[in-house]
């Protein structure tokens, strides 16, 4: 069961048997978009960069992204960069896990968020996806689609929020440009 | 190669002809039985070979008692139906000379080869105490293929007990059965060989013992006299019947299922129970998952703890059983998870903190703005507010410390049972396998230099260990105390002596004044340790560190020539470590930079150095000597907080590991060292 989410949709990430999610991955795949005109053929390569910045009482306590794979409290690791993006279709090119049962109490939020570093807007990328995954059954949980995402370069994906029944999820899709996520923080902050 | 397995693993096997040896420091009575899909061995003739009937299609087992078996078995010739073999393991009795329970002879081992005597699988049965029948390992087909699992599974009940717990009918005859057919035999039994000098079974104490069998021996008593059986078994049960049976549940057994299992333990209990409520030998017992095994296995005095009811909740943290990483060998296994239970308790104490810092931060700035708006200053509305402020702080913190309390009981779970695991070269001084130390025949991964800790969990310490061969010096601060100092170079220079094979690993010592000659001697114990004297004086400085600086060069030539052999004859390839006291002493410009050599390109070439030094005596040498402090690793005699772990940069609390005072382990295991070490040098 996937569900493809829309801008602001909200769901919770409590399981359907009662248990919450102990563990997440958020995943984003991409290929490079061929470039039109002489050599049509050609492709240029597109790094695109997730990253997830902990946030707590809205203040940022800490990032994890290429340059700081796993946060401090190891509860957030990056599985590594990927300067090109995939040959193929459909896997993840860059990951995400999230151990939630660990991530450090004062921790209410985590944004996610994808830039692309080499420049190229969101227009030039072919089947870019940001999706979830319960880590614990390999179970899609949501899927954001960021093709036709116009000449932006970074969108804030999603966050997941810590709530009085556990984790939930929230669509945000809010595109922006920048190129690290130091760029975002303006246009992360309205969305917490 | 031979996987070594631990209890609860399994391991595929290659083909259907296979050998099982079992090596007992004692005779022992091996037998097989059969079971079914569901595990239990059905009433029909033909699913138990003893030594009575000791032949059955695809298994043989032997006539007789004895300390080591072979026992030939064809798991295609099996009947379709036969889904599990068990191999159990049972002490004869009935002769003086026999042992009395598990616990009083060398752990039994037992290894899975191709009939050709290709090592497929090992398994040595650890943490035995009161029992005197094993199910010792158990053959299972998985979706056709067949694979080992090493199960250990003890009762003190004896075979009968066992048998029962088997589902086999009429449990105590069959027992009495096997018993007399082995005692037939005696008369041509091999005497039993000398016990092994090494290897004493790790036991678990007496009382934790007795606390977790009772319930078994008290309902096998009875029937187990009635059966026939050897004195000794009713004897060892009666003893373990003063305890009140009613402390065990499950039956009483000790279970040593993998934890990971859990239902497999469940069914696996719930048949005990069923079967012992059916025979009519044991009282009903409530059907629950078995006692944890960490506590049944773990030597620590938690053996007899009760069981809480709330492991029935399965979410529950895992039971920590030592080797439970990645790696190839029971050694590196070992390493990963002490690696493991190190970044675990960084990361954990960085969560910690930083909730703590953060919960400071918000209640400084809601003061801040309390204090910055003159109408919310005073007045009982601020009271209030600051209040609010507070209790949210402590919320905030108390909650973060649950968290980190809720981890370190984690790991300080995994660490008592990973530490008395630890091999020696792993393990503190005070850890008893240095007692049962052997000359080992290859290097290990790492030595152990001392303990980590953290503030937060001061009771809770990471064995240090550093990868061999050492890639950089070693510095021991002598700033506190010089003589401790010293001590604990020793004891770090014995340990690596100790960690190589014999005549793998030189020391030589620079004491130029001659100070260190008291906590030098155990390294050259009574003319033992053929060990170079200490050089003292400026000669002796510069002759070795000309010899060492020559043989670095020598060998750098010959690598990079690609010539490794042609170094000259009766080149030392022994790994050299020279220990240095009182560094400056004695040292000139030229013996300074030669040593400043030796710290840069020694390691490549199998120099390591020990410095015991002050910085400030060098002082006077300036900023010259500064990447020589840098390159090395400093330690300190005393606990000092100056070591940062590789993720986030934690201040850690070092502490070197002593010999313990009082004790002769140190001077014992260079003496066996000596012993084992061909003649050296001149």
């Amino acid at each position: 069961m996937t569900v493809n989410m829309t801008k602001g949709q909200k769901i919770s990430l409590s399981k359907a048997d009662g248990g919450s999610l102990t563990a997440v991955r958020m995943g984003l795949g991409w290929q490079a978009a061929p470039r039109r005109g002489l050599f049509g053929s050609r492709t240029r390569e597109i790094d695109l960069d997730a990253s997830a910045v902990l946030f707590a009482d809205k203040q940022p306590v800490d990032v994890v992204f290429f340059r700081h794979l796993t946060s401090d409290d190891g509860s957030v690791r990056h599985t590594g960069d990927n300067l090109v993006g995939g040959a193929g279709q459909g896997g993840d090119d860059e990951s995400i896990l999230v151990d939630l049962a660990r991530v450090p109490v004062h921790v209410d939020q985590i944004v996610f968020t994808v830039n692309s570093f080499t420049g190229q807007s969101f227009a030039e990328v072919q089947n870019a996806f940001c999706r979830l995954v319960d880590e614990t059954n390999g179970q899609e949980l949501a899927r954001y689609t960021l093709t036709g995402g116009g000449s932006y370069t970074a969108q804030i994906m999603a966050k997941v929020q810590r709530g009085s029944g556990g984790w939930t999820m929230t669509a945000i899709g809010t595109p922006a440009n920048g190129r690290t996520f130091q760029d975002l923080m303006p246009a992360i902050l309205p969305s917490l | 190669m031979t996987a070594e397995l631990v209890r609860g693993q399994n391991h595929p096997l290659p083909g259907n002809r296979l050998e099982i040896r079992v090596s007992a420091g004692t005779p022992v009575v091996a037998a097989v039985t059969l079971g079914d899909d569901q595990g239990r061995v059905s009433g029909q003739q033909g699913w138990l070979a003893h030594p009575g009937e000791p032949q059955l299609p695809g298994v043989e087992v032997p006539r007789q008692a004895a300390a080591e078996h072979r026992l030939a078995v064809d798991l295609g010739a099996m009947p379709d139906s036969v889904h599990r073999v068990h191999v159990l393991l049972a002490l004869p009795g009935g002769r003086p000379d026999s042992a009395t329970d598990f616990g009083a002879v060398p752990a039994p081992h037992i290894a899975v080869t191709t009939p050709e005597g290709t090592g497929i699988a090992g398994f040595t049965i650890t943490g035995l105490s009161a029992e005197t029948a094993l199910l010792a390992a158990e053959l299972y087909r998985r979706q056709g293929a067949w694979k080992i699992r090493a199960v250990g599974q003890g009762y003190a009940g004896g075979l009968q007990a066992l048998l029962a717990d088997q589902g086999v009918p009429e449990p105590a005859a069959t027992a009495g059965r096997i018993h007399h057919a082995a005692e037939r035999e005696l008369a041509r039994s091999v005497a039993p060989p000398a016990p092994l000098p090494a290897a004493p079974p790790r036991r678990v104490p007496a009382a934790g013992a007795a606390a977790t069998t009772p319930a078994h021996a008290a309902g096998s008593t009875a029937a187990s006299a009635a059966g026939g059986a050897p004195a000794h078994t009713a004897a060892s049960a009666a003893g373990s019947t003063a305890a009140d049976p009613a402390t065990a549940p499950g039956g009483g057994r000790i279970d040593y299922q993998h934890p990971r299992r859990k239902a497999a333990a469940a069914t696996a209990a719930a048949a005990a129970t069923a079967s012992a409520t059916a025979s009519g030998t044991a009282p009903a017992a409530p059907a629950r998952p078995p006692s944890l095994p960490g506590q049944a296995q773990a030597p620590a005095p938690g053996g007899g703890q009760p069981q809480g009811a709330d492991r029935q909740d399965p979410p529950g943290p895992p039971v920590p059983v030592a080797g439970d990483a990645a790696g190839w060998t029971m050694e590196e296994r070992l390493h990963n998870q002490i690696w493991g239970m190190f970044e675990d308790l960084a990361r954990t104490v960085a969560a910690y903190r930083s909730a703590e810092d953060f919960a400071q931060s918000r209640y400084d700035q809601e003061m801040d703005r309390l204090l910055a708006d003159p109408r919310t200053r005073g007045g009982t509305a601020a009271d209030a507010a600051r209040d609010a402020a507070e209790l949210k702080q402590m919320a905030l913190v108390d909650q973060a410390r649950a968290v980190l309390d809720r981890d370190l009981a984690q790991l300080t779970a995994e660490a008592e049972v990973v530490e008395p695991a630890l091999p020696p070269p792993f393990a503190g001084w005070e850890n008893p396998c240095w007692h049962a130390y052997e000359v080992p025949d290859e290097r290990p991964l790492a030595v152990r230099l001392g303990t980590l800790s953290l503030p937060e969990a001061p009771e809770l310490r990471i064995p240090l260990l550093a990868r061999l061969p050492l890639n950089r010096g070693l510095w021991i601060d002598s700033a506190d105390d010089r003589r401790v100092a010293m001590d604990t170079a020793v004891s770090i220079a014995a340990r690596l002596l100790a960690s190589h094979p014999a005549g793998g690993f030189a020391v030589h010592a620079l004491d130029p004044a001659g100070s260190g000659a008291q906590a030098l001697a155990p390294l050259q114990a009574g003319g033992a340790l053929v060990l170079p004297p200490p050089s003292s004086g400026v000669a002796g400085v510069n002759e070795v560190l000309g010899r060492l600086t020559e043989r670095v060069d020598l060998l750098q030539m010959a690598m990079r020539a690609g010539a490794p052999d042609a170094l000259p004859p009766g080149f030392d390839t022994a790994e050299q470590l020279l220990i240095v006291n009182e560094f400056p002493y004695a040292f000139d410009d030229r013996t300074v930079n030669q040593l400043r050599y030796l710290a840069d390109e020694g390691p490549a070439a199998g120099v390591h150095l020990l410095l015991v030094a002050d910085r400030e005596d060098a002082a006077a040498y300036g900023p010259v000597l500064d990447p020589l402090w840098r390159s090395l690793l400093r330690l300190t005699p005393l606990p000092s907080d100056h070591l940062a772990d590789p993720w986030v940069g934690h201040a850690w609390t070092y502490e070197p590991s002593p010999v313990p005072p009082g004790s002769r382990v140190l001077t014992q295991v260079l003496r066996r060292l000596a012993a084992a070490r061909p003649a050296y040098g001149p």
